[in-house]
This record gives C-alpha cells, sequence and structure tokens, in this order.
C-alpha cells in the first residue's frame, strides 16, 4: 500500500509537470507572452504536489503504527492489561503482532487471535485510507497549480520560492535535532529524578544501577550517586590526555619546524589513519594487545593489576586522540605570523627557541581550544571503555584499578531489555544528560577561545 | 678605532661557546623528542595492524573435513526427509573411519566433536535438497569444530599439560588420523563473507552484518545528502544575516561536537519510543547516522560552494540567469566532486560508528541476513562487538578478520574520495 501511494505521488508530479507545461506552451503558442518561461509552470506543478503530498505520506507512515497499536490496546477486553508493567504489555503486543503476521507459537488465547485479526484489518484499512488521501491531496493540488497557469502568473517566483522554503527546511533541521536531543533527554530525565531524588543523583557516592526483581528479593535497592561514575570517567580521560597531550604536541612541532616538506607529506597522513581506525577497532586493540601487555608488565614488577585497568582503556585513547591534538596545533603555530617567526630567527635564536620561546606561546589559544576538543571527545569516547574499561563503579583515582564510565554505563544500562519505566532505563539518559551538558560546555568554550585567538592575528 | 675592536664581544669566549653548544643541544633534544613522539604515533600503528593481521589471517581459512556420509534409508525416510537423524548418520559415517573405537556413547560423542555442530544441518540441506541421495553414500565437505581448527592452525599446542588443553590426547590422536588419511583439507574460508551469524565460530559469517551496514549507509545516504545540500546551499547562498542564520550555524557546529553515544540516546526515545520504530533495524540505524553525518557533509558542501570562484557566478547573473539558476545550474555542478569526497568521508566515518547502533539494539544475535532495511539485523562494528565479548577462543581470529573487512571497506571508501579528489581536482 505504501508503495501505490508513492507511485500515485511519482505519477501525481509528472502528471502534473506536463499538463502545466502544456497549457503554459499553449498560451505562448496562441501568441500571449509569459510571464515565466513554460518550464517554470511544470516545476511549479510538480513541486506544489509533490511537497506536501510527500509530507502526507512520511508523517501518516510515522504516526499509523503508535495510532494502530493505541486502538488495539483500547479495544482488549478490559481488565488483561491491568496491573501489567510495560514490559509485559509490550511482550503482549509483539505476541499479537507475531500472530497477526502468522507466527503462532502454542495456542494462544481467544482475545489475542480476535487482537490479532483486528490489527491486520486496522492496517488494511490505514492502507486503504493512506492511497485514498494521497490520491485526494494529489488530485486537488493538481487542480489547484493547473488552474494557476495563465500569462501573467509568475510562475519563476513562485517555484523558486518553494525551493527556497525547501531548503531553509533542510537547514533547520539541525536546530530540530538539537531540540530534538534536549526533548528527549530532558523529558527522560524529569521521568527519572521523579524516582530518584536529584541530589542523590548529583552527590551520591554508590552507583549500583540493580532493580530487585520481585518485591521481596534481597537485593540492593539501587543506589543511583553519579560520583564515582564521574570520577571513573575523568581517570580515563586524564590518562588519555596524559599520552595523547606530549606526543600531539611534540608531533606536530616535529612536523612544523623541521620536517621537510616530503616527510610532512607522509607523515600527515599516516597519522591521520589513526584518527579514521573506528573506535571499536581501538577498543579490540586495548583487550587483545594493550591490557595483557600491562598485566604481564605489572605481574613482572609484583603490581597488583586490575583486569580491565583505566591505564590500558585510557592510553589506546590517547593514541586515537593523538592526530586529533597534532592537526590542531599544526594549524595554530601555522598561523602564527611569519613575522613573528623571522624576527626570532635574526636576533639569532635557534629553531628550537623560536619554536617554544616565540610560535608556542602566540599559538596557546589555538591548542588550548585543540586540547579542550580533545577533552571533549574523550569524555564522550564510548567503544574504547565499553570494552576495555569495567564495568563497576568505584571511587578511586588509581589508574591501575578499574574503574566505569558515563558511557559505559549508558551503555550497558540500554542493552538488553529497555521498558522505558525503570529507573534504570531512565538513569541512562540522565547520565546522556550529563555528559550532553559536559561535552557542550567543553565545546562551546573551546570555539570561543580558539576564535578569539584567530581574531588577534587576522 | 682601536679601542672599539676591544669591546667587541668575544665569540670565542670558552662561558660563551659552552652556551652555544647547550643551546645546540636543546635544539637536538627538542628534535629528538619529535621525531620519538612521531614514531611512537607510527608504532602503535603498526602495533595495531600487525596485530590485527597476525591474528585475523587465520580466520581466512577453515579447517574442513572430507568424509564419505552414508545415507541410510533406516535414519532418513523420503517422506519427510527433513526429520532424518542426521547425528545418528555423522556418528556413524565417524564410527566407519575409526573401526576401533569402543561403542560407548561418551567414546562416541568425543569422536564426533571433531564435526561442527552445523556438520547435521548441511547434510540435512543437502538431502532436502536432493532426496534422490538416501541410500547412497555421497563425499562431504563439512567444517570441523572450532579446537580442531585451531588444532590445526597450529593454536593449540600439543606438548602442552593435558589438563590445560581443551582437547585431550585421544582426540589429538583421532584428528591426526583423519590428517593422514588425507581427509582434512584447508580451504578458504568463504564461510566468513557468505553466512550469517552463529553461535559456533566455525559457522559465523559477516553476511548479515555487511547487507546491515549496506542498508544503515544506504538510509543514511538517502537522508543526509539531499538534506545536506539542501541546507549548505541554503547557508553558502541564500541566507540573511540574521538571528536565524547564526542559531543555525551554532547549531551545526556543536552537532558536530557532540558525542555519538548521544545520538543513540536520542534514537532510543524519539524514533524507538515515541514513533514505535521496531528495534534493531537497519532503516533505524540509518537515520540515527544521518544525523551525524548531517554535519560533515554541510560543512563539506559549503567549503566546496566556496572553492567556486565568483566569476562563474557573476558571469551567469550576467547573461541573465536568475539567483538559483546560477546555483542549481553552474556552482553546484562544478561543486560536485568536492560534496561527494565530503559525502564518501562521512559515510566512511558513518559505517564506523558503534555506539548509536548498540542503543538501538543492532547487537542482536541475528543468524540471517536482513532482506530489507526493516529486518532486524547487525551491522559490522557491531558484529565485531559482539564478536570481541564472545567467550570461544574461535572468535578471537574471527574478530580480527571481521576487522579487517570492515578496514578494507574504510579504506575502499577513501580511496575513492581521494581519487575523485584528484581527478575533478580544478584550479581556477
Amino acid at each position: 500500500m505504501t508503495l501505490i501511494a508513492f507511485l500515485i505521488l511519482f505519477a501525481a508530479v509528472v502528471i502534473g509537470y506536463v499538463l502545466n507545461l502544456r497549457s503554459a506552451r499553449a498560451i505562448r503558442a496562441g501568441g500571449v507572452p509569459l510571464h515565466s518561461l513554460a518550464g517554470f509552470h511544470g516545476g511549479y506543478a510538480a513541486l506544489m504536489v509533490l511537497i506536501p503530498t510527500f509530507f502526507l505520506i512520511v508523517i501518516w507512515l510515522l504516526f499509523q503504527g503508535t495510532i494502530i497499536e493505541l486502538l488495539i490496546k483500547a479495544g482488549l477486553p478490559s481488565g488483561q492489561l491491568d496491573g501489567l508493567g510495560t514490559g509485559q504489555v509490550q511482550l503482549i503486543m509483539a505476541e499479537i503482532r507475531s500472530i497477526a503476521s502468522g507466527r503462532i507459537f502454542g495456542q494462544p488465547e481467544q482475545w489475542k487471535i480476535d487482537a490479532a485479526e483486528r490489527f491486520l484489518s486496522l492496517r488494511a484499512t490505514s492502507g486503504m485510507l493512506l492511497v485514498a488521501a494521497t490520491a485526494a491531496l494529489a488530485a486537488g493540488l493538481l487542480y489547484y497549480a493547473h488552474s494557476r497557469v495563465t500569462a501573467e502568473f509568475r510562475a519563476r517566483q513562485s517555484a523558486e520560492g518553494i525551493v527556497l522554503g525547501l531548503m531553509w527546511t533542510c537547514a533547520t533541521v539541525a536546530i530540530f535535532v538539537t531540540i530534538g536531543i534536549v526533548a528527549s533527554l530532558l523529558v527522560e530525565t524529569i521521568r527519572f529524578f521523579e524516582m530518584v531524588p536529584f541530589w542523590d543523583f548529583v552527590l551520591g557516592t554508590s552507583w549500583e544501577p540493580q532493580i530487585p526483581l520481585r518485591e521481596d528479593q534481597i537485593a540492593a535497592k539501587g543506589a543511583f550517586g553519579m560520583v564515582p561514575v564521574f570520577l571513573g570517567t575523568l581517570v580515563i580521560a586524564t590518562v588519555a590526555m596524559l599520552v595523547a597531550t606530549p606526543i600531539g604536541l611534540l608531533s606536530a612541532i616535529y612536523l612544523h619546524e623541521f620536517a621537510s616538506h616530503k616527510v610532512r607529506a607522509v607523515v600527515k597522513p599516516v597519522l591521520e589513519i589513526l584518527a579514521g581506525v573506528p573506535t571499536v577497532v581501538y577498543g579490540f586493540f586495548a583487550i587483545l594487545v594493550i591490557a595483557p601487555a600491562i598485566r604481564s608488565f605489572g605481574a613482572d614488577l609484583g603490581l597488583p593489576i586490575a583486569p580491565n585497568t583505566a591505564l590500558a582503556a585510557g592510553s589506546v585513547m590517547g593514541i586515537m586522540l593523538v592526530p586529533f591534538i597534532s592537526s590542531f596545533a599544526d594549524d595554530a603555530l601555522g598561523a602564527v605570523p611569519r613575522s613573528l617567526r623571522d624576527g626570532s630567527l635574526a636576533v639569532g635564536a635557534t629553531p628550537a627557541e623560536t619554536v617554544l620561546k616565540v610560535l608556542f606561546p602566540a599559538a596557546i589559544p589555538g591548542i588550548v581550544g585543540g586540547i579542550l576538543l580533545a577533552v571533549s571527545r574523550a569524555i564522550g569516547e564510548t567503544m574504547i571503555v565499553v570494552m576495555a574499561a569495567g564495568l563497576i563503579a568505584k571511587m578511586t583515582i588509581n589508574p591501575l584499578d578499574s574503574v566505569t564510565t558515563v558511557t559505559v554505563q549508558i551503555v550497558t544500562l540500554l542493552i538488553g531489555d529497555t521498558a522505558f519505566d525503570s529507573p534504570k532505563t531512565l538513569a541512562a539518559f540522565a547520565l546522556g544528560m550529563v555528559l550532553f551538558l559536559m561535552t557542550l560546555v567543553i565545546n562551546v568554550a573551546a570555539l570561543r577561545i580558539v576564535r578569539k585567538y584567530r581574531e588577534i592575528y587576522d | 678605532m682601536t679601542d672599539a675592536t676591544t669591546d667587541k664581544f668575544d665569540w670565542a669566549a670558552p662561558a660563551f661557546q659552552a652556551g652555544l653548544r647547550k643551546r645546540k643541544r636543546n635544539e637536538l633534544w627538542l628534535k629528538g623528542l619529535g621525531l620519538g613522539a612521531i614514531s611512537i604515533a607510527f608504532a602503535m600503528l603498526f602495533l595495531l595492524v600487525g596485530s590485527l593481521i597476525s591474528t585475523g589471517y587465520h580466520a581466512f581459512t577453515q579447517t574442513h573435513l572430507r568424509i564419505a556420509v552414508e545415507f541410510d534409508p533406516d535414519l532418513v525416510s523420503a517422506d519427510a526427509p527433513e526429520r532424518g537423524d542426521f547425528r545418528k548418520i555423522l556418528t556413524n559415517t565417524m564410527q566407519a573411519n575409526f573401526p576401533d573405537v569402543a561403542d560407548d556413547r561418551v567414546a562416541l560423542r568425543r569422536l564426533t566433536s571433531v564435526l561442527s555442530n552445523g556438520a547435521q544441518f548441511t547434510i540435512r540441506d543437502m538431502v532436502v535438497a536432493n532426496p534422490e541421495l538416501i541410500g547412497q553414500t555421497v563425499k562431504v565437505n563439512v567444517p570441523v569444530s572450532d579446537p580442531y581448527d585451531q588444532l590445526n592452525k597450529g593454536l593449540i599446542d600439543p606438548e602442552t599439560d593435558e589438563a590445560n588443553r581443551r582437547l585431550k590426547d585421544d582426540e589429538i590422536a583421532n584428528f591426526l588420523q583423519l590428517k593422514e588419511a588425507g581427509y582434512v583439507t584447508k580451504p578458504l574460508n568463504w564461510a566468513l563473507l557468505t553466512s550469517a551469524d552463529s553461535r559456533f565460530p566455525e559457522l559465523a559469517g559477516l553476511k548479515g552484518a555487511i547487507i546491515g551496514s549496506a542498508y544503515a549507509l544506504l538510509v543514511c545516504f538517502l537522508l543526509s545528502f539531499p538534506v545536506g545540500i539542501g541546507a549548505a546551499i541554503y547557508l553558502e547562498e541564500f541566507a540573511p544575516k540574521n538571528r536565524v542564520s547564526d542559531l543555525i550555524e551554532i547549531n551545526i557546529n556543536n552537532l558536530a561536537a557532540v558525542p555519538s553515544v548521544v545520538f543513540g540516546l536520542l534514537s532510543l526515545a524519539v524514533f524507538i519510543g515515541w514513533f514505535g520504530m521496531p528495534r534493531s533495524v537497519p532503516f533505524v540505524g540509518g537515520l540515527t547516522l544521518a544525523l551525524m553525518t548531517l554535519p560533515t557533509i554541510i560543512i563539506a558542501t559549503r567549503a566546496a560552494l566556496k572553492a567556486v570562484p565568483p566569476s562563474i557566478r557573476e558571469a551567469a547573473l550576467g547573461v541573465g540567469a536568475s539567483k538559483q539558476q546560477v546555483v542549481f545550474g553552474h556552482v553546484l555542478p562544478l561543486a560536485m566532486p568536492g560534496i561527494l569526497t565530503g559525502t564518501i568521508i562521512g559515510l566512511a566515518q558513518a559505517l564506523g560508528e558503534t555506539a548509536p547502533l548498540l542503543l538501538i539494539g543492532m547487537n542482536a544475535f541475528i543468524t540471517s541476513a536482513p532482506s530489507t532495511p526493516f529486518d532486524s539485523s547487525t551491522a559490522l562494528p557491531t558484529q565485531i562487538f559482539i564478536w570481541a565479548d564472545s567467550p570461544e577462543r574461535g572468535f578471537v581470529s574471527r574478530t580480527s578478520a571481521a576487522i579487517l573487512v570492515l578496514l578494507t571497506f574504510l579504506i575502499a571508501m577513501n580511496a575513492i574520495a581521494i581519487y575523485l579528489r584528484h581527478k575533478f581536482e580544478r584550479k581556477w
């Protein structure tokens, strides 16, 4: 049915284009000069039909599933869903759907079979309605567009206006995505804070997101204090920055000041490769090579080393960030005016002194901006820590211990079942909110610093 | 005049010479440190690639057993070939090769453990496809199970203490006997690319993941390419200088730096939670990746549009083209190579993204390849994550092999982008 709707749309667009093109040509052939070329009349009709009808189909498809589900739920015999959690309701709905698609396991209750039949008929009705609505809307728009073909009609301006509006809509998608991020995080976070007090989350020092499955189960009640998770994130990010900053800066200085053109042409792309490797690959590298190496090294020294240390995850993350910092620092050094450097060399400073005492201080704001952006990446980086860091939140800053991070907790809380009503799931959104705000603040600060500094020399 | 020369700086003074030497030494130090930093980065890259290749190349071959299977009519009937006792058929086959193994259940089970668990399904499919085989004896190629595969590839050392080994002495002896009889082959492991996921390493392949990734990238491209170009053209050519335009610019720059896991939370809450879209499907994955790729494409497109010289625009305007005719007829076609390059690089990044796909459930265990973008499936990076998490030894080399496959795709995409840039690069 969806396919038929799209075919109708396509046909209507073509028909609209041809009809208006022909009428415009007919007017022209009649000796009356047109305001716009005939092609614009055709294009106007095509756009007029295409855009509203297309959005009708998309919105219909977006909402039909939800609405059908609501209708099915409303139509179930009263009392069947009473007292069930969202997870169980979802299971029942999934069962009804699979009965509807013909995959029947065992002998389902009669009311489920009835619901499945109603589901099928509702879906068929929805499909019919969609086709009918598409056809009606397209026909109406075709008629309207065709009625506007006159010699004076400013078809070019109208068509270009529609295109401009379309492009404006594309540009505002970025705003809507941001709004979507903030809204989705906010809604779930507010629901989380209805179950867990705000200050318990922000200041709590114990993170144990297990929820008892039964009322009488002897288990932790679940503690949602983000401090240890946050601390773990900082430990790993610090290790990463301690690895990435010196290597990145020193290689940038070498490339900028000492390397010949040929060496630069080879080294820069190879460093870029490090930035292009997917993070899941780094994660596997950490557990395959780095973690065992650190463990055996620690065993040789007689140090107690946890199986998934912050050191392993952090150092691999640092390697990932090296090209990021080095390219930022290289750009910043390159943006320092040549006169500063020439002046320094002219009074007899060695190239090393020039770089360290003249160029570097001048480039510091740009470099700091780059390092801040790298910090925000380190905090938001997910796969390396999910694979190589631990799961248990500890109040420790020992990099040889196993710590967990915000991103690890988000992923582990959301893998598997996700009913949107347990604090366990919602906690992930609260952590996501923290992560989003943290990286946003760092990014904005970094971009500010970089921009301000550029203005000094421009 | 002579007085002046005595005031001259004494370049040969030992103190000055020592200072100069120190300064030159510092220079060398800085150079050395810089070179050291670059070498560390290079060494890590080589270690990364080297370790992946050295563990991954094992997975590109798979040990097979070429055995003569007798389809005993007592065990499989022509009426219902899919319900035969194929396990028993395999046991009989193995027993025929090892007449001296005792006829008790434990010994027989240890004997048949050479064969992969999937072997019974392989021969079942053969019989279902061709029921005439019943009653005949056919030579069949079946994969061996993971421990024997490891043994054949030299990854299990028969010299170690028997208690620390996954294969006991008699099992190794059985296998060596098969090998001596010439039944063991080690062909290229095409199953890695042509079969979908499995719990057994010897049967697991990437087909589902590759197709899932392809669908997700297709959806991502279809959405982000037109929207990204539209947004970039608007911002670069038409946007008035006002608050809305500034807001859009700030948003695009911020979105480029939002952690990927946050995009996963967004699509989990909005697409799956609010709109009720199904979990684990490439379509939702593609939607998520499209949101992440959008800023990359917009930024690349704007750079490409900027690079088209104003003279082109002025010439077109001069002969009476409207502003949109100028853009769509002249500027955009000239900027297309740059746009395509940026798009391919953005798609390559999207191909490697893992975290958002994990959150929308594309890490499910699915043993068949998706046939539409709306079927549950995995993607290449999430498949790597699943295999990296699997405890079986055989999955270590599979994971490395899967990473090598992923990196091959990435290198190919980037190579295309570089080729496009060189081929169509134009100096104005």
